[in-house]
């Protein structure tokens, strides 16, 4: 790293902030709260500046070049949504203004809520949930909520596909909960000979199964009415994980599917910035059952104070809640930008992101599938894992091939995920890239291969051309240093 | 790929061999393998009691983390201290110094029912297709 830390950079007496001129009687500090340890850095502006600024140059993101990061959906975030989150009657409200001054923002959280249902086939949805894995617990705690309230304190048990992101049964043992896993079929669905089983043995604790559809393998579940169906049968819920709604969108309701509760990633679905670039948002959906257990507020119209088109906008909190899940409102800077989102395309631009995103997918996947062997080889939704080595090239792995994209100049895929496929790289193009940069990174991929063959050293030292060269993962994983101590 | 002659198999890749009356248990060369660099492995209390596919700990490795299956029933009798700091044994010696556990089976018959060398050899090569 050419880059040193900013505590590095400091030296006594340096100071970036002009403090005013105190126009108040001077008053010390109780020496109590005093403390001479706090190595806080002392730099000037210009180092500042200069320091961030040169982190800024070694960061790689969407507006840099392609990241075609597997469930991640690394789509371009227009820039109107930034413009429109910033302007003044958003940006400066504060969480405990009276209801009457901030109508505007609960009417963007109104509508949202409202495009939501629509797009999702949901009853009500609350915007509350600050990430996925946050609606996610969200979703499970209604579920069991639900159970409780019908008098069912015995279920206990959540089915969770061997395919699914590690989050569902990390929610599932985080609510108390016991995690059974299904496995996949030949065709990368859920089975539903041993799902038939696990509902037979399970069926009196079942709280219900937790789903993503299209799957971490990019598919759409070809039995997942037949799925939905045999979990109600047996007094179960059905939770959709809606990390990969960017293939459904104008197309397929999860809602109409027999999902009873789903989140959406705002973040990933609805272009706002994240990984590192902004917090998350994961608002989540409820069928007519769920609805009332639904956290608190939501936004509805209140018929009181609205008088005539003059609508006015109130927080209310669902009858059977689970209560709060969040402080305040919940990311109303990322809502504020999925709103705009939702509204710069339209019902007919949506559709057509969840169909260039799934063109894109299977595009990049014909161009690259007789070198990297996709294991379910199927029309794929808007990704695809395919497996990272080759066989005559035995010592090269899928974290060799993506550490080399980075010389490429690409984000490596996601690698090692899902678990049921050896040397996976997962791959999700998303729909805002074009043509030719599919082409440029299928190219690349197809030259690493060869390199692979003729140079495999050339990809077990890679990356070449990064800031970093390859990082010790190990060693990272076992000797933590978590603080920068000076020398 | 090395596979003990005197261990026997479960499908989810963990080994058992007798030592006295105990078993001896730890994860096959080929799940180290599949596996890669393993970082850190949690480890059950001495005394706790496991049925058959009970989950009795996790090795995690750089690639994921793994649930370890109990081969057969029993109350564990000892763990292998050493893997806290040399978590590295797994890869290094699967079938010695990288044991995992040692414990009391309930059950001894259940020693039976996992797979032999052969089997599991079999088992792997119709895995890798």
């Amino acid at each position: 790293m050419t880059e040193p830390l900013i505590f590095e950079l400091s030296s006594p007496g340096r100071c970036a902030a002009v403090l005013p001129a105190l126009d108040v009687p001077a008053s010390e500090l109780p020496a109590g709260l005093v403390r001479e340890d706090l190595p806080l850095p002392e730099v000037s502006e210009l180092d500042l500046v200069r320091h961030y600024t040169h982190l800024s140059q070694m960061n790689y993101a969407v507006d840099v070049g392609y990241y075609p990061l597997g469930s991640c959906t690394m789509k371009y975030n227009p820039k109107i949504n930034e413009d429109l989150c910033r302007l003044p009657g958003f940006a400066r409200l504060h969480p405990y203004q009276d209801e009457e001054l901030v109508q505007g923002a609960l009417f963007v959280m109104y509508f949202l809520q409202e495009f939501l249902k629509e797009i999702g086939g949901f009853a009500a949805v609350s915007l509350q949930p600050a990430a996925g894995a946050h609606g996610e617990l969200t979703g499970v705690l209604m579920m069991r909520a639900y159970q409780l309230d019908r008098g069912e304190a015995q279920r206990n048990v959540i089915l969770v596909p061997d395919s699914a992101h590690g989050t569902n049964p990390a929610t599932t043992t985080m609510s108390g909960l016991d995690v059974i896993e299904i496995p996949s079929d030949e065709r990368g669905n859920v089975d539903l000979r041993a799902l038939g089983t696990a509902c037979q043995e399970h069926g009196e604790r079942l709280v219900g199964m937790m789903l993503t559809n299209p799957n971490t393998l990019g598919l759409f579940d070809e039995h997942v009415q037949e799925i939905t169906d045999l979990v109600h049968e047996h007094g179960g819920l059905m939770y959709g994980d809606g990390a990969n709604m960017n293939a459904l969108l104008g197309i397929a309701r999860p809602g109409d599917l027999g999902f009873d509760v789903l989140h959406y990633n705002l973040h990933k679905t609805f272009s706002t910035p994240h990984g590192g670039g902004g917090p998350g948002s994961g608002p989540v959906g409820a069928s007519e059952r769920l609805a009332d257990f639904l956290p608190a507020p939501i936004v509805t119209r209140d018929p009181v104070r609205t008088d005539g088109d003059e609508v006015f906008y109130t927080f209310t909190d669902p009858p059977k809640s689970i209560g709060r899940v969040k402080s305040f409102y919940g990311q109303f800077g990322v809502m504020a930008r999925a709103y705009t989102y939702i509204r710069m395309l339209g019902a007919a631009g949506l559709r057509r992101v969840a169909e260039y995103a799934v063109l894109n997918a299977n595009y990049l996947m014909s161009r690259i599938k007789e070198t990297y062997p996709v294991p379910y080889d199927r029309v794929c939704m808007h990704e695809f894992v395919c497996e990272g080595h080759f066989s005559d090239a035995p010592d090269v792995h899928a974290l060799d091939i993506s550490k080399r994209l980075i010389d490429y100049g690409f984000h490596p895929p996601t690698n090692y995920f899902p678990l049921i496929v050896p040397e996976a790289l997962m791959i999700e193009p998303t729909e805002t890239e074009s043509k030719e940069t599919l082409d440029r990174f299928a190219d690349a991929l197809l030259r690493i291969a060869e390199e692979a063959r003729d140079d495999s050293d050339l990809l077990h030292e890679a990356p070449h051309r990064a800031p970093v060269r390859r990082l010790d993962e190990v060693q990272a994983a076992k000797e933590l240093i978590l603080r920068w101590e000076p020398s | 790929m090395k596979i003990d002659a005197n261990a026997r198999y479960a499908e989810s890749h963990e080994w058992a061999r007798w030592d006295g009356d105990e078993i001896v248990c730890g994860i096959s060369d080929h799940a180290q393998e599949s596996l890669s660099d393993v970082v850190y492995v949690e480890l059950p209390e001495v005394g706790d009691v496991c049925d058959r596919n009970d989950s009795f700990g996790v090795v995690e490795s750089v690639k994921a983390a793994s649930d370890l299956y109990m081969p057969m029933g029993g109350e564990v009798t000892a763990v292998n201290e050493e893997l806290e700091e040399a978590p590295e044994l797994i890869n290094q010696e699967p079938y010695d110094a990288g044991w995992i556990i040692r414990f009391t089976p309930s059950e001894p018959a259940e020693f039976d029912d996992l797979m032999d060398a052969e089997a599991y050899e079999a088992f792997l090569a119709e895995e890798e297709e």
